[in-house]
């Protein structure tokens, strides 16, 4: 069995040391560190996600009166705070932009961003927030290095300002040279400068990622419990185990 | 008072038996089912499989609840049943995470059989159960993964069900009847939903409880791979078979905990399991305009996916595709040696064994990754290594240098 099992595993070591498959995707994405527990957080990012994106993208599987229990908050404050259309608290977080309407200013339907964040991850989210650029050949005036031709405009752009994207040239693996984006200049100021704006950005990814899964805080907590029964649990039946088997040779 | 009580128990139980053989299967099948006495950790997964069906068919109840199976809604019922049935997020990563354990635990059930042979004589109808299993569990777990209506849904069914395409003549009417509809839509989310909690649940429980006889009938094969069943006493009580109940139920009890460790640890912890148990694509609802990037199966159907994309035709992908899961139908007749377990075999098994699992786990990788020219280069030669090792068997198992058996099993 040993000599078996050695070989096997060498085996599959020597295997996975070739890379067989190219490499990943050829944008670089900023990490952000998130901390899910930051009511804070979440609340700073909910009322910039209300302001900003629940004009045009709906958050359809969230109703408001879950953000009000997980947040703490009362109904009054999220009907202050957060609802700007007529909704009730129990309903969710629907918009009224007609799917009709949406390909003729946009191009394509606007996202729902329920679970967004869990189909993209929250590093794609930051970098994406983070990465619209001036282009006057687009609809809009702008363009993102994260999502190419990307049909929605910066709405973040009073707070951002307006940046110009900085150009390299690299080469890849196959011997071919073109540009790419390495950075960006502001050349317009918003109403915050880059690291409010980006604290700004953090706090709307904190609350995209709660909203993508809101029951998340609650499984991890619970998590904790869980394993410390089982484990109890296991000495239990460890003990019962030998004390039966005792008598087996 | 505690004697009225127990001659009263006592008398129920009479009452009982005249009508129903409630003792006589207690009792067939454990207290007086012996088991031999030096079963491993290997022999772990088969409890352990028999308790995630368990798992899977009482939360795939709870799920049904509130699931809804119409395109229009299947991907926003998901999401409510994990945002506001209570309790439901829970009930749904059970599920989920189910999923992918049934095949871990399965995968190594089946290796075990392999380690010691336990597809021999005359084992093999229990063996061709527990592969009759293995295949409606792929169906199961395949038509599954439509439901969430998702776009790893919608176009690993896409993909999956196109194959049937590939089958001269009536293989595009085949893959239309199959759909019911020229892609996949409303109609065939309908009846994988209703082939995922009715029809093949019930296949299931039926397979196991066939295998469940099968074994109860043969008796469970052991490290050793000798039969105990040859040495009995005057009772005739094999002399290293122990009860089942007592000594197998608690033992198994430890794997349980052990296992529902782990299990929890995913669920409450890593329920995606970076993107292996739950895809981040299928967290975009499905969209048949919309081609995903980079279309994978799950991860447990990549081995066999692999050998599929090996062949550059693919209709004869298919077909090897197919036959990768036939001969595993033939092991008991394609192995010729003249013992079972591994402890006894030579070094022309022990090689083999090694080759073909690092094949199994280097395809099962392979089917995940993009086809570069190096990847269908390895797939290529993995899918060889795995056919060669059971259309090989018939020769390097026979003429294989084998060690003497023992008369009694060997604790270790």
């Amino acid at each position: 069995m040993k000599p078996l099992f050695i070989v096997i595993c060498l085996l599959l070591f020597g295997f996975f040391t070739i890379n067989v498959s190219a490499g990943g995707s050829d944008v670089m994405l900023d990490s952000v560190d998130i901390q899910l527990d930051d009511r804070a957080a979440i609340k700073r990012g909910a009322k910039l996600f209300v302001n900003y994106c629940l004009n045009c993208h709906s958050a359809n599987f969230m109703r408001y009166s879950r953000i009000a229990q997980d947040l703490d908050m009362s109904s009054d404050e999220v009907r202050n705070q957060l609802i700007t259309t007529g909704a009730k608290v129990g309903e969710s977080m629907n918009v009224a932009i007609a799917e009709e309407d949406a390909k003729r200013w946009f191009g394509t339907a606007v996202p729902d961003l329920s679970v967004i964040a869990r189909a993209r991850g929250v590093d794609w989210l930051y970098t994406y927030l983070r990465s619209f650029y001036r282009d006057d050949s687009r609809p809009w005036g702008v363009n993102n290095s994260v999502f190419k031709d990307v049909g929605m405009p910066h709405v973040l752009w009073e707070l951002q300002g307006l940046q110009v994207p900085i150009m390299e040239s690299y080469t890849d693996e196959q011997g071919n040279t073109s540009e790419r984006i390495r950075g960006f200049k502001l050349i317009e100021k918003g109403m915050l400068n880059t690291s409010e704006y980006d604290a700004a950005m953090r706090d709307l990814v904190t609350f995209l990622a709660y909203l993508g899964e809101p029951s998340k805080l609650q499984r991890l907590a619970l998590g904790k419990w869980v394993l410390l029964f089982l484990t109890g649990f296991l000495i239990l039946v460890i003990l019962l185990k030998k004390e039966y088997w005792r008598d087996i040779h | 008072m505690f004697d009225k009580i127990s001659r009263s128990l006592g008398d129920l139980r009479e009452w009982a038996d005249e009508r129903f053989p409630v003792t006589a299967f207690w009792q067939d099948h454990l207290v007086k089912y012996y088991a031999p006495k030096n079963l491993n950790f290997w022999y772990f997964f088969g409890s352990l499989a028999f308790l995630v069906l368990v798992i899977q068919l009482l939360t795939g109840i709870f799920l049904t609840m509130n699931y809804k199976p119409t395109a229009d809604t299947a991907f926003a019922s998901v999401e409510y049943i994990m945002r506001d049935v209570n309790w439901g997020w829970l009930i749904r990563y059970i599920h989920s995470t189910g999923a992918s354990f049934f095949f871990i635990v399965i995968y190594l059930h089946m290796f075990r059989a392999l380690l010691y042979g336990s597809y021999r004589k005359p084992r093999e109808l229990l063996w061709v159960f527990g592969m009759l299993i293995f295949v409606v569990l792929m169906a199961e777990a395949f038509m599954g993964y439509l439901l969430p209506w998702g776009q790893m849904s919608f176009w690993g069914a896409q993909v999956i069900i196109s194959l049937f395409g590939a089958i001269p003549y009536i293989g595009d009417d085949l893959a239309l009847w199959i759909r019911g509809d020229f892609v996949v839509a409303d109609a065939t989310l309908n009846r994988f939903f209703a082939f995922h909690v009715i029809a093949f649940p019930l296949l299931l429980i039926g397979l196991v409880l066939f295998h469940m006889i099968a074994l109860h009938s043969v008796g469970s094969n052991n490290p050793d791979g000798i039969e105990i069943k040859k040495q009995k006493d005057e009772n005739g009580v094999p002399l290293d078979g122990i009860p089942f109940h007592p000594y197998y139920t608690v033992k198994d009890m430890v794997g349980v905990v052990v296992f529902l460790i782990i299990f929890s640890a995913v669920i409450f912890y890593a329920p995606e399991m970076g993107g292996w148990f739950l895809e981040k694509d299928n967290f975009v609802p499905a969209d048949p305009l919309k081609t995903p990037e980079h279309i994978a199966p799950l991860w447990y159907f990549t081995p066999f996916y692999a050998i599929l994309r090996a062949v550059p035709d693919k209709f004869l992908g298919v077909v090897a595709m197919g036959a990768s899961m036939v001969v595993l139908f033939l092991l008991p007749w394609l192995d010729r040696s003249p013992v079972r377990s591994i402890r006894y075999r030579g070094p022309w098994f022990k090689l083999a064994l090694s080759v073909f699992v690092v094949s199994f786990i280097g395809l099962a990788y392979l089917g995940t990754v993009t086809a570069t020219p190096l990847a269908t280069l390895f797939s290529r030669i993995f899918s060889i290594l795995y056919f060669a090792f059971f259309l090989l068997m018939p020769i390097y198992s026979k003429w294989d240098k084998t060690k003497p058996l023992p008369e009694r099993v060997t604790e270790k």
